[in-house]
């Protein structure tokens, strides 16, 4: 992290809490996060269930809203109350892949990694065609572009899910335990998948994980406990 | 295709079945109402039509005394101005139009006045060898009375051009014929106060008004006036127009011109009118009940979509779809439904409207028919639309609301967690 000042910084946040539930069962999940994501860096959160890495996850992919601390994507400021600005933010700079696939069930996997493109509306119908096909060959799924999500093995599910996340080519790539319920070969892959590609394009990628061999392997390994950064 | 549409439109293909059933609702209660709205329509008009054939669209009656008030007034440039203040309410009437011509004269100055026929009118008894009745007589000048009425196209037996031949023929209905057992050909005695003639039933109509049947004769205006010793005057004046719509306001300026009381089809009809219109009012909420079951099948099966389908909705805003967008792809679906329920029911109404026309249907009594009539316009089809659509749009609204509501990171916890 020596060189870290003359990285370019994708994502920030300062001084993040949250608090979840309500009345007694009201628990101070995170008490006052501070992390900075850099373009072209792999990031590891590893930690106890439960010390609020998902709750941290949403956050900084603005799914969710923080009680105090600012987050800061790309330069430009999140704030918590303006939901439009959020998923303007979203739909531009963030991929999220989540532990569970979410594929849409009634589209093919191309037509799911083309669905935030659509989005966007920044391509015609054959660019996004041409990048959902090479997106899925990136992953390994060139052959089966065209198949439903029942159609596919859930470690392929999940390498579409990585493509999708993909789709707009984000700066930061945010995946919570993309490869929990996955077996070892298939980890390896997904894995595999999301650092090469955070490393061709230049995405400031975090994951998080329970996977320390897995966790081994990234730039940066961030350990948290009680809804705090341990050094 | 927009890709709110693209989703919406896989979404609604996941739950084909539900959403089938509300649509076959939207289809029937679309069809029925247009349909129901078709013969409901087209008895009105049948009706309209039969008092337009037998009394006329206006009827011209009983000289209005003059109590207008003459009011002058001086215009700024000096000249006087002169106008009438009418006291309708508290108009007094005197029997039957004295003179005719004149009145007829100022009736046919309006453009939708057609022609105009004088009638005297009397009740007379009537004897066959075996039977008495009572009835009216109307005394007609036959070519113009066949330019105001139906009369012609009513008869049965016998014709006009047998009327025309002879002076102490008469025009009876169907109805009172039986009633006396006489056909065309035979002779019957007529009774007035203290006078009585022999004529010949000379031809038989029917409206299948039967209250017209069975009292009303026609016979040459001569023979009316020694009879009823009215040597002069008659009792009113038919008038038929051009557009039935007009005649309101005709008969107001029949009134103001000639002084005569003056009535239009439609306030003679008023009744009747308000029984149709109450009808076609209560089908039409009837019918629309059916299009409000399939409106609630569709708020079910749309909020069963927004159940099913929360991870994906949280997986769309994660892309950075809006609530907006969200709300867009369930009012797409009831839209898509509303659609094709729209130009189906209206397919189904057309059709079982022509389907109904050709059943057949025998009926008098207030008028006459041998199949179920119908008429369809441009604006039932506009208001079961308009039905449908307001029901699809309130039973999509709150899905779609409630979809758009959904918070992304409460819904993946709430799963991946
Ligand atoms: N709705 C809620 N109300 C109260 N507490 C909640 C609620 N949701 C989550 N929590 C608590 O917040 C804490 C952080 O949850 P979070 O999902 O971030 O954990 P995690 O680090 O991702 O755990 P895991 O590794 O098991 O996924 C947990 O202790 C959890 O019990
Ligand atoms: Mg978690």
């Amino acid at each position: 992290m020596s060189s870290g000042d003359e990285r370019e910084i994708a994502l920030e946040c300062r001084d993040l809490h949250k608090h979840l539930g309500e009345g007694e069962t009201r628990v101070h999940v995170l008490r006052g996060v501070n992390l900075k994501l850099y373009r072209g860096e792999v990031s590891a959160i590893v930690g106890p269930s439960g010390c609020g890495k998902s709750t941290l996850l949403y956050l900084l992919g603005l799914l969710d809203r923080q009680d105090s601390g600012s987050i800061i994507v790309q330069g430009e400021e999140a704030p918590p109350d303006k939901e439009g600005d959020h998923t303007r933010i979203r739909g531009d700079h963030i991929g999220f892949v989540f532990q569970f696939h979410f594929l849409l069930p009634e589209f093919s996997a191309a037509e799911n990694v083309m669905l935030p493109m659509r989005k966007l509306g920044r391509m015609s119908q054959e660019e996004m065609e041409k990048r959902a096909s090479s997106l899925l060959s990136d992953v390994g799924l060139g052959e089966k572009t065209h198949r439903l999500p029942s159609q596919l093995s859930g470690g392929e599910q999940q390498r579409v899910a990585i493509a999708r996340s993909l789709a707009n080519m984000p700066s930061v790539l945010l995946a919570d335990e993309p490869t929990g319920n996955l077996d070892v070969k298939n980890s390896l892959m997904v894995f595999e998948s999301l650092t090469r590609l955070a490393k061709e394009k230049g995405q400031a990628v975090l994951i998080v994980t329970h996977n320390p061999d897995l966790a081994e392997k990234c730039d940066r390994i961030l350990r948290m406990q009680d809804g705090q950064f341990i050094d | 295709m927009s890709p709110n549409l693209r989703i919406a439109v896989r979404f609604l293909f996941a739950k084909k079945r539900s959403m089938l059933m509300s649509l076959a609702g939207i289809i029937f209660g679309v069809g029925f109402f247009i349909s129901t709205q078709a013969q409901l329509s087209g008895y009105q008009e049948l009706f309209i039509n039969t008092i337009l054939g037998t009394d006329g669209a206006i009827r011209i009656e009983d000289r209005i005394q003059d109590t207008n008030v003459f009011v002058s007034a001086p215009t700024s440039e000096g000249a006087n101005t002169n106008f009438f203040v009418s006291d309708r309410e508290n108009r007094r009437f005197v029997e039957g139009i004295e003179h005719p011509e004149s009145v007829i004269e100022a009736a046919m100055q309006l453009q939708n006045v057609e022609a105009a026929s004088p009638v005297i009118k009397g009740t007379i008894q009537l004897q066959s060898p075996l039977r008495k009745d009572s009835g009216q007589v109307f005394g007609i000048n036959v070519d113009q009375h066949i330019a105001v009425s139906s009369l012609e196209d009513r008869i049965q037996i016998g014709s006009i051009a047998e009327f025309r031949a002879a002076p102490m023929g008469i025009i009876m209905g169907h109805k009172m014929a039986s009633r006396l057992d006489v056909t065309v050909g035979d002779s019957v005695i007529v009774r007035a106060i203290d006078q009585q003639r022999r004529v010949t039933i000379v031809a038989i109509y029917e409206t299948g008004v039967s209250e017209i049947d069975k009292t009303r004769v026609f016979m040459h205006m001569s023979a009316t006036r020694s009879l009823l010793k009215k040597p002069h005057g008659v009792s009113f004046i038919q008038v038929s127009v051009f557009d039935r719509d007009h005649a309101i306001v005709d008969a107001l300026a029949i009134e103001n011109m000639a002084l005569h009381f003056s009535a239009p089809w439609q306030e003679r009809e008023k009744s009747w009118m308000q029984l149709f219109t109450t009808l076609k009012l209560s089908a039409a909420i009837t019918v629309s009940t059916i299009i409000i079951v399939s409106g609630l099948g569709m708020f079910s099966t749309l909020f069963m979509i927004v159940m099913d389908k929360t991870r994906e909705i949280a997986i769309l805003r994660s892309m950075g779809y809006t609530r907006n967008d969200i709300s867009n792809i369930f009012l797409w679906q009831g839209f898509i439904v509303l659609v094709c329920g729209a130009i189906l029911g209206c397919g189904m109404g057309a059709l079982i409207t022509f389907g109904i026309s050709k059943l057949p249907m025998p009926l008098s009594g207030i008028f006459a028919t041998d199949y179920f009539v119908v008429r369809s316009t441009v604006w039932h089809y506009l208001q079961a639309v308009s039905a449908a659509v307001v029901i699809v749009m309130i039973a999509s609204l709150a899905p779609a609301r409630w979809a758009s509501r959904l918070i992304p990171g409460d819904v993946i916890r709430g799963t991946a967690t």
